[in-house]
């Protein structure tokens, strides 16, 4: 796993997917951060948070496209697959190496932080909440982006189909609001990663879905392993 | 060593690997013999936990390779047919991947530097994969399948696509490779199966079709019956007296090679040596033979012989 883990984050800097994928996060969020906090002069961050949770349906599926449709293009996955190495330990190390990548992006956060704490207070533990919700999300995003890319060669393919995985995820609020069978409605909205993650921003800690975004990020890694576990026996 | 055991794989309700078994003792250089598409490469993706088989087993060690993947194949240096490479790396960095990929206790600096020494990369080490030629890539391909010193290597047409020189380089370095390794080397040639191999494994269409000594397999294709000759004289009648001589099974005269001089491909019965009649009647008809040579058997007519009833004749030469 630690081998994957450090090649893959490497092949992020040597193939500029890093940079663009950092550059995109810093200059959105930036923007945000200016326009709606330094000139409007408010040090509630949570709206620049928001546009992360926007951006990171975008941005996740460009961080996980390569990770493993270029390994089956190339014919390289033959060589991680008859190494002594167990699956898991294949999916995780990939899987821990866009981590990284993401969190390196959303701790910007921080600095946009100690900024404002120039001019004003800031309320710290909201910030550390919505933190914790961004990185959660990302984690759930993330796995899913991962499972993807090992569907297809075509890295082209993940990334559009990642956009696709996350976007409806996404909208599943927008569906559930329009579903009138309640039993139906409630289950989509428990459902639905922007709800809880609004909650968050709120300053609402709420551990089912602290759980809900880790189940689904071991879940879809889980699938992942299982994919090539068919595909090995096919 | 490696046991394979009624090895089979389908494809849907195409048949791969049909039913093969055979053993690889250590020490031992095991050459696997077939035309494209025969099943050597799903084979050796079998035996080192690539795919898994259908039915049947493979043990390397004693470990069964679907019991204990991870076990069994840190025994593997395994090079596929398409060498598993990083091409946006450096050879160097690549290494040490695969240094940490198959966990290897050895000494990191000491050791990597022996296999880039040992499959001539040293001077291309800091070199990116994607700039370097067929042949170094290949070499490259050898070199992370010898990381961590397994006892066990799997080279599957290590040397396709190389020129000449390369080709040599890469069978000697197998050969000596093969004095303190178990290994399976699979190709579509048979002089290089014949010059680098202990073993000889003739697969085709997913069966064994042969399993013999080199030795034995290239005494039983002795080829002094088919002859190729460049002589010169009027094609007409080279034909007819050609075709009158005893034993000739069929006379072709193939392209014309000089103005007006064509080479005939002259096949006798098996065992009769025509070379000397056919120097007399030249000689006879005042004809200079221009190039008189042995044909090179090759794998198709192998094939041909082997399915035509005679491998009992060649299994049996095993036992001697
Ligand atoms: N993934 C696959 N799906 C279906 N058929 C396959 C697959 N891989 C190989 N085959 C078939 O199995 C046979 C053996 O192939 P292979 O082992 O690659 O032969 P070789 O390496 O001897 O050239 C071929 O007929 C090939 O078409
Ligand atoms: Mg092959």
């Amino acid at each position: 796993m630690g081998a994957i883990y450090r090649r893959e984050v490497g092949a992020f800097f040597t193939s500029s997917i890093a940079y663009i994928f950092l550059a995109v996060f810093y200059i959105f969020s930036g923007l945000f951060f200016s326009l709606n906090n330094i000139s409007a002069g408010s040090t509630d961050l949570s709206f620049v948070f928001s546009t992360m949770f926007f951006m990171s349906i975008f941005l996740i599926p460009i961080l996980t496209m390569k990770l493993f449709s270029e390994e089956k293009k190339q014919r390289t996955e033959q060589g991680l697959l008859t190494a002594p190495v167990s699956l898991t330990g294949i999916v995780l190390g990939k899987y821990f190496a866009a981590l990284t990548m993401y969190v390196i992006a959303v701790s910007i956060v921080f600095i946009y932080g100690l900024i404002l704490s120039l001019y004003g207070t800031v309320a710290w533990l909201t910030l550390l909440s919505n933190y914790l919700a961004v990185l959660l999300v990302g984690a759930a995003f993330i796995a899913i982006g991962l499972f993807v890319s090992s569907l297809t060669e075509n890295q082209v393919a993940a990334a559009v189909g990642g956009i696709i995985c996350l976007a409806m995820l996404f909208l599943i609020d927008v569906i559930a609001s329009f579903v009138k069978i309640s039993w139906l409605q409630g289950f989509l909205y428990d459902l639905s990663f922007y709800t809880r993650y609004y909650e968050f921003t709120c300053g609402i800690f709420n551990l089912s879905s602290v759980l809900f975004y880790l189940s689904t990020a071991v879940l879809f890694n889980f699938f992942t392993v299982r994919v090539f576990e068919k595909r090995r026996w096919s | 060593m490696i046991e394979v055991r009624n090895l089979t794989k389908h494809y849907g309700d195409k048949k791969a690997v049909n039913d093969i078994s055979f053993t690889v003792n250590d020490g031992e250089i095991l050459g696997f013999l077939g035309p494209n598409g025969a099943g050597k490469s799903t084979t050796m993706n079998m035996l080192t936990g690539y795919i898994s088989s259908t039915s049947g087993q493979a043990l390397i060690n004693g470990v069964d390779i679907l019991e204990d993947p991870i076990k069994a194949k840190s025994f593997i240096g395994y090079l596929p047919e398409i060498p598993p490479l990083y091409v946006d790396m450096t050879v160097h960095s690549y290494l040490n991947f695969v240094f940490d990929l198959k966990k290897c206790k050895l000494p990191r600096r000491s050791h990597l530097k022996d296999v880039l020494t040992l499959c001539k990369i040293i001077d291309v080490e800091n070199r990116l994969i994607k700039n370097l030629s067929k042949g170094y890539k290949q070499r490259v391909g050898l070199a992370q399948a010898l990381i961590g010193n397994p006892p066990v290597l799997i080279l599957d047409e290590p040397t396709v696509g190389l020129d000449p020189k390369q080709m040599v380089e890469i069978r000697t370095l197998i050969k000596r490779l093969g004095k303190n390794h178990t290994v399976i080397l699979s190709s579509h040639i048979l002089s290089e199966i014949q010059a680098v191999c202990d073993r000889v494994i003739i697969i085709n269409h997913g069966v064994v079709a042969a399993n013999d000594t080199a030795t034995n397999l290239s005494n039983k294709v002795t080829t002094d019956h088919r002859i190729m000759a460049r002589i010169d004289g009027e094609r007409a009648e080279i034909l007819q007296a050609i075709r009158a001589l005893n034993g000739i099974k069929y006379i072709r005269a193939d392209m014309e090679r000089e103005p007006g001089i064509y080479e005939y491909e002259i096949e006798a019965e098996q065992g009769i040596d025509i070379r000397r009649d056919i120097n007399q009647i030249c000689r006879a008809h005042e004809w200079d033979i221009l190039t008189l040579r042995t044909m090179e058997m090759t794998l198709e007519d192998i094939f041909l012989k082997i399915t035509m009833g005679e491998n009992i004749q060649i299994q049996k030469g095993a036992g001697k």
